[in-house]
This record gives structure tokens, C-alpha cells and sequence, in this order.
């Protein structure tokens, strides 16, 4: 568990960060530009100066009306937006770095690092030949070389061109699996945040305005992205067979089963799947001669306007939220209201594992 | 050609130099790290008060030391009461002199390297677990290498050149306070042209030799920040 009761004042910006979150998996603080979320982020590393609160990691206090723990003592990981690699030193000195001035590193722990990001390969190399991809590799081994209690990840992909954030989601999704420390994760892209987060937290002007699991956070119509033209849904599955005659292959959710075409990925592995609320349609009756695969019972929880001609409908199946949106008229059409059991199609998704 | 009092000239000036130059930096770094660091109000006028004997008459500045370092200046006087010497007309004045009069030379080439720096590489090694004295060490020297070249030349190079400042508080006793720059004036006194030449020249083709290593420094360093952009 984390514990966070932060005030940072700057020249004319005032953050006010009053948060629990859980003490394990990925925690996305997601904002727009300018609303405090990087300055958060320092903060909690210690790299705000001008602040005062209460901050808990774990078991540990690095901060409260006593105390307060300079960032070299706070064992944390950070990784900068622009990796922040000392240019004086390559690759090697880099880690060594963090090797020397840490006590008690195992060569086993740090060869199990090298080989989570791939390091073995760039530990000669200068810094300034690394692409901006195997930068932020190594910025993150560095990081995690310190041990950390905690890991923070502040824009680690938006130097990066479409290419090379490709190339490191992977080691996103390996550091999810493999670490069991909380990490903390700044963006403002939608598209890493569902990707990502198993928590999600919503900052804005300074202020915390949601947190909780990122499939909430996405379908609340209390909380701003539910009303996005992008809104989404989040539904984590597991492979369970394929259709080799047609390249597919089925995933269980909640007694359901998506069917998606085939992506290699083997059987019981866990697949995160994004559904836009566009590409979701609604039916009275369950359609039979239909292109569509995807179909599911599901009831209709609540129905909100969305600009002039839309809806935006949250359904339920099961255990899992879905967004739909539709057209003011389609709704009228089938008269949708709360509670009316429907039929959900399901166009497209997007698999993110 | 060259006669003994020149041989004398040049150790004065080269040890003169050495010396300054090495207290020049020991006391210039932390003086510029804190101006680079520092957001107080006053910071404008320790500067100007720093850069001024880039603009004072040596003359001027060498008249104020020799009245306060002299055995009736404040100075002076407190170390005569504690059993010492004035410290004007020796070695030890000729060192304090330069050094005042190069300070800016110093100061200002590794305030603008240590500027330049900026605050990303000093945070990302607080979170490796760097304190602050060790991340001066391993973060901000080895990246301002060029800075603390450029300024120990610049030091080196104005303290062999300097004249007035030398002129009011060294008096010229050979083998003690009598430097190079002085020992070309006497020979032109003296009509004895031709040493005149072999030392000016000399000087010449060293400070443009230092200059020439200073530029060359610093473009190197600045080709290699470019590429990496």
C-alpha cells in the first residue's frame, strides 16, 4: 500500500495529491500536460523541494511533520522521460554506478536485470549510439539495480517514435510480470494507460479526481474518459483453444469467449483485450445471420447523453463492463433503459498482450 | 643574450602562475558552483563585485592591496601583530594580487560549464543513491571537464601576463616578486631591445599557444554535444 498526502507548491501551480493505492502492479497516473502529474512523481522521489505531507511506501515513512528522506537514501527507481543516461560514462559505467553504491547486490539479481531488458548487448556501447528505445532499456536497469522500493516511470515512451515504443511495451509487459514492486507510471496517452495500468489514476489541475481499477476509472460516467469520442473499454481474458481452420483463437472472460484472430500468443496465457465503444452495437433479439462473431447477453446499467445525436451505454456482463455508443436515435429505436437485458456486438477489439 | 635576472623572471612567473592558478581553482570552483546554484537576490552584485578587475585599471586594484596588505593597511597590520611580516613586496602579496585579478577567469568559464549542466543529470543520480558531494565528484566534474580547462589556462595565462597589479605590490626584487612582464619593461628602459624581443615573443607564442588549446578544447567538446543532438 501507498500512502500519499502531498502539497507542492510552484511559482503558480498548486498540486494537492491525497492518495491510497495499492502496493503491487502497474498504477497509471494519467493527465494532460500541465496537470501535475510528473511534478507528483517528483515529489514522491524526494525531487520537489518546495512541498510538505505525509508519504508511505510499504512499510517505510520517507516523509511526514518530522522527517524527511533526502532522494539518495529513498531506494527508489526512477526513469526520466529522456532516460537521463550521465553521458560521461557508457553503458557499463552507467550500471556500475548504481553497482558501487549499492550494497549487497547479488550477481544473480543483476544478471536476472541485464537479461529482463536485453542489456547484454548494448554494455559496451557509448551512450550517445543507443537509440532512444535502448536508452530508456538501460535508464530502467539502472533503475532497477538501485533495488527499488518502488518504480517510477515518468513518460518513458513519448520521446519514442511509433517503431521503438513497439520495440519496449514488451519489457513493460515483462516488468509487470516479473517484478513485485508497485510501479508507478506518468502519461497522457490513453492508448498506454489501458494497455498498462491495473490501477488508474485520473489528475487534473493538481488534483486528484479518480483512482481506482482501470476498468472503472474507463466506464464511470463520473470520470472524464467514459465521455471521451475515444472512450473504451478494458477486459482481461486467457487463451483457452484455437481455430486453426480459420486462424483463430477463443478467450475466456467471465464464462464468455471472445473470438479474435489468431496472434501466436500460447494457451492459458492472460490477454488484455480493448474494446472501443464504438465498435460496439446493441440488439434487442441475439442476431443470427450476422458477420459478427462477437456477441454477448448483457444488461444495460445506465445511459447518458453525449453530445447532441449520441448515447453512451454502460452494460454489464457478468462481471464486466462494457461501453457502448450509440445514436440517440438507435436508443429511441429500441428503447433502451436501466436494467433491460440486450445483446452486445462486439465489431472489433484490439488484443494488447 | 639572456642574463640571470631573466632566468629568475621566468621561475618567478611560471611558479607564480602555478600557484594561483591552483588556488584559483580550489577556491573558484565552489565559488562558481554556488552562483550556478544559487536563486538569491544579492547573487548580481557578488558577481559584478567578481568580474570587476576585468574592467579596473590593474593600477587601481594593485593601490587598494598595497594599501591593505602594507604594514599599515588592516590587513598588514594584523599579521605584523601576530609576529609576522607584511606581506606586501613579496612572493606571497604577488599570489593574493594575482589571484584577486584572475578570479574572474576562473569563476565565470566553470560558472557557465556547471550552468550548463542543468539539474537532470545531478536528479538521476540522487536516485541512484549519490549524496551531494559525491554526485560533484562523479556527475558535475567529469562533465565540465572542458570549463575547468578553459578556466585553469585563462588563470594561467592572465597571471603570467599581468603588469600593474605586480608593478604596485611586487617592487620587482629579483628571484622574490620580479616576473616576466616587468623584466621586458626594464630591458626597454634599459634600451636592450633585443631581450625585449626573445622575451615578448616568447610570451606571445605562449599565451597564443594556451589560447589556441583552450579554443581546441572547447570545440571538441561542443562537436561531440552537437552529434549527439
Amino acid at each position: 500500500m501507498i500512502e500519499c498526502k502531498i502539497k507542492v507548491t510552484l511559482d503558480s501551480f498548486i498540486l494537492d495529491a491525497n492518495f491510497k493505492i495499492p502496493g503491487e502492479g502497474i498504477t497509471v497516473i494519467y493527465g494532460s500536460s500541465g496537470s501535475g502529474k510528473t511534478t507528483l512523481l517528483r515529489a514522491i522521489a524526494g525531487l520537489e523541494k518546495n512541498q510538505n505531507g505525509f508519504l508511505k511506501v510499504g512499510n517505510l515513512i520517507w516523509q511526514d511533520e518530522l522527517n524527511y528522506v533526502e532522494t539518495h537514501k529513498r531506494q527508489i527507481g526512477y526513469v526520466f522521460q529522456d532516460a537521463a543516461l550521465f553521458e560521461h560514462l557508457n553503458v557499463r559505467g552507467n550500471l556500475d554506478y548504481v553497482i558501487k553504491r549499492s550494497s549487497g547486490l547479488s550477481k544473480d539479481y543483476i544478471s536476472s536485470i541485464y537479461s529482463l531488458l536485453d542489456i547484454e548487448s548494448l554494455i559496451d556501447r557509448d551512450t550517445k549510439q543507443l537509440s532512444g528505445g535502448e536508452k530508456q532499456r538501460v535508464a530502467i536497469a539502472r533503475a532497477l539495480l538501485v533495488k527499488p522500493k518502488i518504480l517510477l516511470l515518468d513518460e518513458p515512451l513519448s520521446a519514442l517514435d511509433l517503431k521503438r515504443k513497439n520495440e519496449i511495451l514488451p519489457y513493460f509487459d515483462s516488468l509487470h510480470t516479473q517484478l513485485d514492486i508497485p510501479i508507478l507510471y506518468v502519461t497522457h496517452s490513453q492508448d498506454e494507460a489501458s494497455r498498462l495500468a491495473d490501477h488508474l489514476m485520473l489528475i487534473e489541475d493538481g488534483n486528484i479526481i479518480g483512482n481506482g481499477p482501470v476498468n472503472d476509472m474507463l466506464t464511470r460516467f463520473d470520470m472524464p474518459l467514459s465521455h471521451s469520442s475515444n472512450a473504451v473499454s478494458i477486459i482481461d481474458a486467457k487463451v483457452i483453444g484455437r481455430e486453426s481452420e480459420f486462424n483463430l483463437m477463443h478467450l475466456e472472460f467471465s464464462g464468455e469467449q471472445f473470438i479474435v484472430p489468431d496472434n501466436g500468443l500460447p494457451t492459458e496465457s492472460l490477454v488484455r483485450i480493448r474494446v472501443a465503444a464504438r465498435d460496439v452495437s446493441i440488439t434487442k433479439k441475439k442476431q443470427i445471420d450476422t458477420s459478427i462473431l462477437n456477441i454477448f447477453p448483457a444488461v444495460v446499467e445506465e445511459i447518458v447523453p453525449e453530445g447532441r445525436a449520441q448515447v453512451m451505454v454502460r452494460l454489464k456482463m457478468n462481471e464486466v463492463v462494457l461501453l457502448a455508443c450509440l445514436t440517440n436515435k438507435s436508443a429511441s429505436i429500441l428503447q433502451l433503459e436501466n436494467g433491460l437485458s440486450v445483446f452486445v456486438q462486439v465489431k472489433s477489439v484490439a488484443i494488447l498482450s | 643574450m639572456i642574463n640571470e635576472y631573466d632566468i629568475s623572471a621566468l621561475i618567478v612567473t611560471i611558479r607564480l602562475a602555478i600557484v594561483s592558478t591552483a588556488i584559483l581553482v580550489i577556491i573558484g570552483t565552489p565559488l562558481a558552483w554556488w552562483l550556478s546554484q544559487t536563486k538569491i537576490k544579492f547573487k548580481v552584485i557578488i558577481e559584478a563585485l567578481i568580474a570587476l578587475p576585468l574592467v579596473l585599471p590593474p593600477t587601481v586594484l594593485g593601490f587598494y592591496l598595497l594599501i591593505t596588505l602594507g604594514s599599515n593597511g588592516p590587513i598588514g597590520k594584523f599579521l605584523e601583530s601576530l609576529g609576522g611580516n607584511s606581506i606586501a613586496f613579496t612572493f606571497s602579496g604577488l599570489v593574493i594580487g594575482s589571484v584577486i585579478y584572475s578570479l574572474p577567469f576562473v569563476v565565470q568559464p566553470l560558472q557557465n560549464s556547471f550552468s550548463s549542466i542543468g539539474r537532470r543529470p545531478l536528479e538521476a543520480a540522487s536516485t541512484l543513491g549519490a549524496s551531494k558531494l559525491d554526485r560533484f565528484f562523479t556527475v558535475v566534474v567529469p562533465l565540465s571537464r572542458s570549463g575547468f580547462l578553459t578556466a585553469s589556462i585563462l588563470g594561467f595565462a592572465h597571471t603570467v601576463g599581468e603588469f600593474g597589479v605586480v608593478l604596485m605590490i611586487g617592487g620587482n626584487i629579483p628571484g622574490e616578486t620580479g616576473v616576466l612582464s616587468i623584466a621586458i619593461y626594464d630591458h626597454v628602459e634599459a634600451m636592450e631591445y633585443s631581450q625585449a624581443h626573445i622575451l615578448s615573443g616568447g610570451l606571445l607564442l605562449l599565451s597564443f599557444l594556451l589560447l589556441i588549446c583552450v579554443y581546441v578544447f572547447n570545440r571538441r567538446f561542443s562537436i561531440l554535444r552537437s552529434a549527439e543532438k
